[in-house]
């Protein structure tokens, strides 16, 4: 709509060129101002690392950095790394979340199931999986085997507690309605509970997407040959404080993507949900 | 609501939406069925909640029942429809000649138990039963959707209807299949004044366009004098009254005629303490 338009069928004070300055204005300071904490941190971490306040051993210059991010993409062992470590985090999310979902919706639908499987996986949840760190190097050594295992079990709890909790909770009145309309066994599942659990399920996801980045971390710092953790580690040894920071920042990053795919599913699979109507 | 006044010949099988030409919604047209109730025991635990319950409903008579809340009214009707198996006694369906069918029963629950994350039109569609294809299943939900005026809004989610709206698309939903026997669990309790109204001719349009036999629980007496062509009062697990509603259909409120059936049944609910 031009302003032409619209001054063609209101008053002249009303004319709507006169509107979008101060809204425009609001919308650029909304936008705008969650950045500028991080922005102004950034600009005095650089100026007092310039001054030579801040020693380079303990903290690099945020030119340092970006450097850093220039050589290890030239030199192709980033791209490598954040390969590595993506494949090794989707694995462990696959295999964790594959048995964590089965078991959720097995022990959500059917009292003997959980009736087997419950205490059990309750029991195996209080250990804290890093722990087993020196167990699972004695098992599977430093390969792949490690990683895929720590992070299934790091990714299997918090989705198995969600799904069964949604499977758990869907409304029962809902569940009386499909049956009276002839709906059962898989039908009901598919078009019932299923779709009364996601909400629940999506919230395992983001939780477990949490665990999995942190075990993997975790376990390419220690038990690893390749990958962003074991960037970070080397880097270390040879006091290399630049790629060490660029290592956290490619983690917050990669955290930060798999967050906005997963919430892009959740808004997507959602749409129902007034919460994610706009 | 101007069209609804002069269609009342039940018409089993054919619906005309408002305004438009006659549509026939032949398959899965079902006949009204009678209903036959003989000594029904419903016994929860120490809980006797209905004693020896013998009652007749003809086939597309509109019965309405009231009664004191956890008088066992949502009992009956749940063994009506075949949601829960009597204690004791014998439930029989017949059709209009007489002989014993399987009543094609709905209920309408109070909420209106919608899937929230189905379209409205793929809601009402469930009513049909899995043995339905899917075209065909759209096609007739559209054409009930129509007939409760809630076509505009197919393919809305639930959650962005009314409470009204919600109602109605529950109804649309027993609707769809065509059923001999629909029964409502005081469908409109959650709705206000103007809606119950409205609501309330719908109901009353729909159920003598089709024919069903309709039985409704309410706790508003007038509400059952204004609708009903019979109305019993349920009390201590029994039939305490039994009127029946001789006023020609549509009813209009304020009427003196139902005015003193109104007072009669409050009688026997209050008078019953
Ligand atoms: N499934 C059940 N188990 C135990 N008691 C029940 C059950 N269903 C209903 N009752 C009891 O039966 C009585 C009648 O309930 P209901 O039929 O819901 O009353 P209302 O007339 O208000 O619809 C109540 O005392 C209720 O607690
Ligand atoms: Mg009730």
């Amino acid at each position: 709509m031009t302003a032409y338009d619209v001054a063609s069928d209101r008053s002249p004070q009303r004319r709507s060129w006169v509107l979008p300055a101060p809204s425009a204005r609001r919308i650029l300071l909304k936008e705008f101002l969650p950045y500028a904490v991080p922005i102004l941190v950034v600009l005095i971490w650089q100026i007092l690392s310039s001054a030579g306040w801040i020693s380079t051993r303990v903290m690099p210059a945020p030119t340092d950095v970006a450097g850093a991010f220039v050589d290890q993409l030239l030199s192709g062992a980033l791209v490598h790394n954040v390969a590595v470590s993506g494949a090794r985090a989707l694995a462990g999310l696959i295999v964790g979340g594959t048995i964590g979902l089965a078991l959720g919706i097995a022990n959500g639908i059917s009292k003997l199931s959980e009736q087997l499987t419950d205490t059990s996986l309750q029991m195996l949840r209080t250990i804290p999986h890093l722990a087993m760190i020196p167990l699972v190097i004695l098992w599977f050594g430093i390969g792949e085997e490690s990683k895929l295992f720590l992070t299934s079990l790091g990714v299997l709890f918090p989705i198995y507690l969600n799904t069964f909790h949604g499977v758990r909770n869907v409304d029962r009145e809902l569940i009386e309605m499909g049956r009276i309309y002839g709906m059962n066994g898989w039908t009901l599942f598919r078009k019932v509970i299923l779709p009364g659990a996601l909400p629940s399920i999506f919230v395992g996801l983001r939780y477990a997407l949490g665990i999995m980045w942190l075990t993997l971390i975790v376990s390419e710092s220690i038990a690893a040959s390749s990958g962003i953790g074991h960037m970070a580690n080397q880097a270390r040894e040879f006091m290399m404080t630049d790629v060490v920071v660029l290592s956290l920042l490619i983690y917050a990053a990669l955290g930060k993507l798999a967050d906005v795919i997963a919430k892009t599913m959740e808004r997507h699979a959602l749409s129902w949900n007034p919460v994610y109507q706009r | 609501m101007s069209g609804y006044v002069s269609r009342y010949a039940p018409r089993p099988g054919t619906i005309e939406p408002l305004g438009g030409q006659r549509q026939t919604v032949s398959a899965g047209a079902t006949e009204a069925v009678s209903i036959e109730l003989r000594r029904i025991d419903q016994t929860f635990g120490p809980n006797r909640v209905l004693r020896g319950i013998d009652l007749d409903v003809p086939a597309g008579q509109f019965l309405a029942i009231v009664g004191k809340s956890g008088c066992g009214k949502s009992t009956l009707l749940r063994l009506l429809v075949g949601l829960d198996r009597p204690t004791s006694g014998s439930l029989r369906f017949a059709d209009r000649s007489g002989d014993t069918v399987e009543a094609n029963a709905r209920i309408v629950f109070q909420e209106p138990r919608l899937l929230p994350w189905a379209r409205v039109v793929d809601n009402v569609a469930v009513g049909l039963g899995q043995d339905v294809d899917e075209n065909t299943a759209h096609v007739k939900a559209l054409m009930v959707l129509d007939e409760v005026q809630l076509l505009d809004k197919a393919d809305q989610w639930p959650a962005r209807l009314s409470g009204g709206q919600r109602q109605r698309v529950a109804l649309a939903r027993a609707l769809v299949s065509r059923p001999g026997l629909l029964v409502f669990d005081e469908p409109l309790g959650a709705l206000d004044a103007l809606k119950r109204i409205t609501m309330q001719q719908l109901v009353s349009r729909v159920w003598r366009e089709l024919g069903f036999t309709a039985i409704l629980v309410t706790h508003d007496v007038s509400e059952a004098v204004h609708l009903a062509d019979r109305v019993i009062v349920l009390d201590g697990g029994k039939v305490a009254l039994d009127l029946d509603i001789a006023a020609e259909h549509p009813r209009h409120h304020g009427d003196p005629d139902l005015a003193v059936f109104e007072r009669r049944l409050l009688n026997a609910i209050l008078g019953a303490d």
